[in-house]
This record gives structure tokens, sequence and C-alpha cells, in this order.
């Protein structure tokens, strides 16, 4: 038990020192050395030295949604394949007929996906 | 740390783990100043040209230079970006790249938290660098910026499929994802010999993840001027640029532990070299390939980028989790 609660303290550690850096250089070192001129042609956006045209929130491509779909389905799939993994020495044959068959499912999937050509980016 | 991680927590042992990461921390900007020295020094010998050899003797004090002038340049911020996301960004970036740090074993007796976990660990915070490249991509409110973070979280998802899946052949053959099981599980014989399809994979995926020749499209300077970063500066942008590298860091020492066989000899009989040099020498000759990589390779073309990814690379994970699930269950003696 002691060792679990000392591996998060450890963890959290980390997490709170890899906020703590960026916030600290930027924030608090970084006004005392750096100078602050600001005016109003410096906070233009960059546009290759041109005047921004329009907006740049806009409506993208969607084929990036497509792909974050995909990215959910097989990333889920991957979740499922660890515990699968760890215990798979003492789960025997069973297991890996099950398995194949979860495989297999998805592997149908991604031939739908290639099928319908969304895998292209065109 | 092996002792302090069993004893009670208390408030002396906390501040222990504090004073460690934070030796750690340094190490690693020692790390990243040195790995940009060396990248260019490299690149520039591969090129017959010299690499920096101006700021102090043979250019040792380049990248000091660099940085001391990123940090007193003033740190401008587009009127129309969204200032919320604008500052978090970086640190969405950075935090990440640090955490995974935490259950590394870089020998038997140097390790910070112990998970049971550790593999999956990695992986879960490893994929928040996603976020802080999109919400910088976003949060600028330039085009070029959009379509770099854009295309960076596309490319980034992507190749994250591969890379935990081609990892899974590495959990079969142990049983197991803390990473000191993994190590130890590599003494007769390192992964990279029976998890080979794993490791190209792996390998392929992970130049991907991390942004780097071939696959460095998001930062594409001929086309997006600089991807996801343009309207950065200053210190900002130094975040960025430190997660990149502290990533490859992190990256280095995962394939080192999960391949390669971590501090673990290559011969039983060099048993007597401590297990720091033979991680430090599996480390850099990773960290080199990166730079040989970048000044041989093109970059790929953003049609082919995806598709690689989903046709060619995931089958090839999916086939090597069949193929080892048979050969662990043939050694069991289950058929």
């Amino acid at each position: 038990m002691d060792i679990y609660t000392n591996n998060y303290v450890i963890v959290a550690i980390f997490l709170i020192l890899g906020v703590l850096l960026p916030v600290a250089t930027v924030s608090i070192v970084g006004p005392l050395l750096r100078p602050k001129k600001p005016t109003a042609e410096k906070q233009t956006t960059y546009e290759s030295g041109n005047i921004p045209v329009g907006d740049s929130w806009v409506r993208f491509n969607v084929k990036y949604y497509i792909f974050a779909l995909m990215f959910v389905i097989f990333d889920v799939e991957t979740l499922f394949l660890y515990p699968w993994a760890v215990a798979y020495k003492e789960l025997g044959l069973f297991a890996l007929v099950e398995m194949a068959i979860f495989i297999t499912l998805l592997v149908v999937g991604l031939i739908y996906a290639w099928r319908k050509k969304v895998l292209e980016w065109n | 740390m092996s002792e302090l991680l069993q004893q009670a927590p208390s408030l002396g042992n906390t501040l222990w783990f504090i004073l460690a990461a934070v030796v750690l921390l340094v190490i690693l900007l020692g790390f990243v100043t040195y790995a940009i020295y060396f990248e260019r020094k490299v690149i520039g010998w591969m090129q017959l040209r010299i690499g920096p050899n101006r700021v102090g003797p043979l250019g040792l004090l380049q990248t000091v230079a660099d940085v001391t002038k990123l940090l007193i340049k003033e740190d401008t911020r587009p009127k129309n970006a969204d200032r919320a996301l604008f500052t978090l960004a970086p640190i969405l970036a950075y935090a990440p790249a640090f955490g995974v740090l935490a259950v590394m074993p870089f020998t038997e007796s140097i390790q910070f938290a112990d998970l049971g976990i550790g593999l999956l660990y990695y992986i879960a915070l490893s994929g928040i660098t996603v976020l802080g490249v999109i919400t910088a991509g976003w949060a600028s409110n330039n085009k070029y910026s959009l379509i770099g973070g854009l295309r960076s979280a596309a490319q980034m998802i992507s190749y994250e499929v591969p890379l935990v899946m081609s990892v899974v052949g590495v959990v079969l053959l142990t049983g197991s994802m803390n990473l000191r099981e993994i190590v130890e599980a590599q003494r007769d014989l390192w992964n990279i010999i029976p998890q080979f399809l794993g490791f190209a994979v792996f390998i392929i995926a992970a130049q991907a993840e991390l942004n780097r020749t071939p696959f460095d499209l998001p930062e594409a300077e001929s086309e997006l001027v600089s991807g996801y970063h343009v309207e950065y500066s200053g210190f900002r942008f130094a975040m960025f640029m430190l997660a990149e590298y502290v990533y490859m860091f992190g990256m280095a020492t995962l394939i080192t532990v999960l391949f390669l066989g971590g501090w673990l000899p290559i011969i039983p009989a060099l048993d007597f070299i401590p297990g720091i040099v033979w991680f430090v020498l599996k480390f850099s000759a990773y960290v080199f390939l990166q730079f040989w990589l970048r000044a041989t390779m093109p970059r790929m073309r953003a049609d082919t980028l995806m598709s690689f990814a989903w046709k060619v690379l995931l089958p090839v994970a999916l086939v090597n989790i069949l193929l080892t699930a048979v050969i662990v269950s043939y050694q069991q003696g289950m058929f």
C-alpha cells in the first residue's frame, strides 16, 4: 500500500513540475527580463506580411473528423487488447480464439473504410 | 529510490522525491541543450559543413545563447488570438512530455515511480500532447497555424494507433505492463529480435509522433512557415521546442526499455560495466538515428502520409499481435 501511495505522489510531483516550469519561465521570470512595447502592428496576425484577410476560425475539411472517428474506434480497441495481453498466459487458447474474432471484426471495419476510400487524402 | 518507495509516505520522503525530480529536470535541460547542439553539428558534418562553431569553444554554448535570446525577447500575442487558449497551449504541450518520465526505469536502482501500468500511463499521457498542438493551432487565429495544427493532430492520432498496437506484442511476451518487469524479461533475448515487426512499426510511428523527418509535415517550413507555432515568440515558442525534445528523450527511453533491453548488457559476460552506461549507449544510438534520418530523408507527401499509417502500419501491427499470440501459446504448450 505504501509503495502505491508513493508511486502516485511521484506522478503528481512530475505533473506539477511539468506545469510549473512553463508557468514560472513565461509568467514570472520572463516579464522581468523581456521588454514589453506592444504596438498595433506587432499585434496583427501574421500572414506573409499582408494585412490578414478574414478570420481563421472557419469550417475545415471534414476528412479530419473521419480520421478522428477512426482513431477513437481503434484506440478503444487497443485499450481492450492491453488487459488481454497482460493476462494472456493464464487465459489459454480460449482467449486467443476470442481475440482473433474481435480483431477480425475490426479488420472488417478497416476494410470497409478502405473500400469507401476514406483512407485516401484528396 | 527503491528503499524510499517502500517506506511509509511522509513529508521528508516527499521532499526527496521533489529533489530527485528537479535533478532529472536539470539533466533533461542539459540533454535538450546538447541534443540541439549535436543535431546541428551532426547534420552539418553529414552535409560537409562545420555546424555551429562560434559561441564558446567548438560552439558548445550556441544553444545556451539561443535560449537566452528567446528568454529576453518580447513576447507578442496577436490581438485576434484566443487569449486563454493561447496561454494554455504551451503548458499542454510541455507538461505531459515531462510527466511521462515519472515511470521510466533508467537502471535497476535509478527509477522514479514503479507503476504496474507504466506502459499504459505513458501512452495515456503522451496522447495529451496532441491537444497542446491543436489548441495552439486554433488559438492563434492564423491560417498557417490552423492548417499546421490540424495536420499535426491528424498525423499524430493516425500514427498513435499503430504505435500503441505494436507494443501489445511486448506486453504479450512479458505478461506485464510494468516497465521494469519488461526489461527483466529481456535478460535472455532483447525484444527487438522476437518482436522485430513490432519494433519496425514502433520506430516508424514514433517518428510521426515526434513530428520529425520524414514526418515533419506539421512544421513544413517551405509551405506553412512553421506550422502550429507561427504566432508564438519568445519563451512560449521555446516551450514548444522544449516539449519536442523532452518528448524525444521520453521516446528514446521507451524504445530502449521496450525493445533494446534497457540497462542489460549486450552479452552477460559484459555485466561488470554499470547498467547506466549500457542505457546511455542504447539511448544515444536512438537519438543519433533521429539526426541521421533528418539529414538523409526527404519529407513525405501529405496525401501518402495518412494512408501509410492506416493501410500499411496498422495491418502489420495487427498481424504482429496475432503472430505473437500464436507463438506464445505454442511455447506455453497450449496446442
